[in-house]
């Protein structure tokens, strides 16, 4: 939910527990679990409410942040290192420093942003695993 | 190093993870600001902040960090130490400044978890 930073990471934390089960690579999961919890941070900072959608087939993790709120009016602005429109309370958490969307795209193999002004955003993210780990 | 012998350097006293003090760590990094945490810090290295909420935790978890160390005399609130307790991340408390804590921690061995942003 929107604007709750109380329980801010826990579906990130479910999403690792998940892919720890399967057995994917440790660093797929860290790659996996750190986009999860940036575009979990970005609905919780700016979103009314939202959802994380994972989906895992044999070669790729597919993450999907998709929310009601604002929107993001000027997406390659909201794309620049450092540009950020947080307020005190989510810069208190450590975050709001304009670094999330970029932390997203640099740890996903394939990043899709689609945003409307008023209606929300949605993210589409997929972090390619090794094939040879997942067969065993 | 040890968590115990960081313990000791740093006059630190152990809040979670007194079961955990024998952990080897080797790196480091040091930042309150925990988008870059999840940036630059590598699984296994020691983070070193002065925040103390909850966030700070997850950011560790998401990271696999060994252990959180708080400086300048923080911390943890209730609900950080709760899911920290929940989540096994051992957290030390020492009132040394960041700067501080860094130094010696450099001068007996440990090193940052990357030199330099853009290299490996």
């Amino acid at each position: 939910m929107g604007g709750n930073f109380d329980n801010a990471g826990e579906v990130s934390s479910n999403i690792k527990t998940v892919l720890k089960q399967i057995g994917l690579p440790k660093d797929v999961i860290r790659k996996a679990a750190l986009v999860a919890y940036e575009s979990e941070i970005n609905i919780v900072s700016y979103a009314r409410k939202g959802m994380i959608r994972l989906r895992v087939v044999p070669d790729s993790i597919m993450i999907e942040a998709i929310d009601e709120g604002q929107g993001i009016p000027d997406i390659e602005q909201a794309m620049q290192p450092g540009f950020s429109t947080a307020n005190q309370k989510i810069r208190e958490m450590g975050f709001g420093a304009g670094m999330g969307l970029c932390n997203i795209k640099s740890f996903s193999d394939v990043f899709h942003i689609s945003s409307e002004v008023g209606k929300g955003t949605h993210l589409r993210m997929i972090i390619r695993a090794s094939s040879a780990v997942l067969n065993s | 190093m040890t968590l115990h012998e960081i313990r000791k350097l740093l006059d630190a006293e152990v809040l979670i993870g007194e079961d955990q003090l024998g952990m080897e760590v080797n790196t480091a990094f040091v930042a309150d600001l925990m988008s870059d945490v999840l940036a630059f810090a590598t699984a296994g290295s020691l983070l070193i902040t002065g925040l103390t909420n909850p966030q700070v935790v997850r950011t560790a978890d998401v990271l696999d960090i060994a252990a959180i160390i708080m400086g300048r005399g923080k911390r943890p609130s209730q609900e950080t130490f709760q899911l920290a307790e929940e989540v096994n991340i051992p957290i030390l408390t020492t009132k040394y400044i960041l700067f501080e804590i860094a130094g010696r921690l450099y001068a007996r061995g440990i090193r940052g978890c990357i030199e330099k942003v853009g290299s490996k």
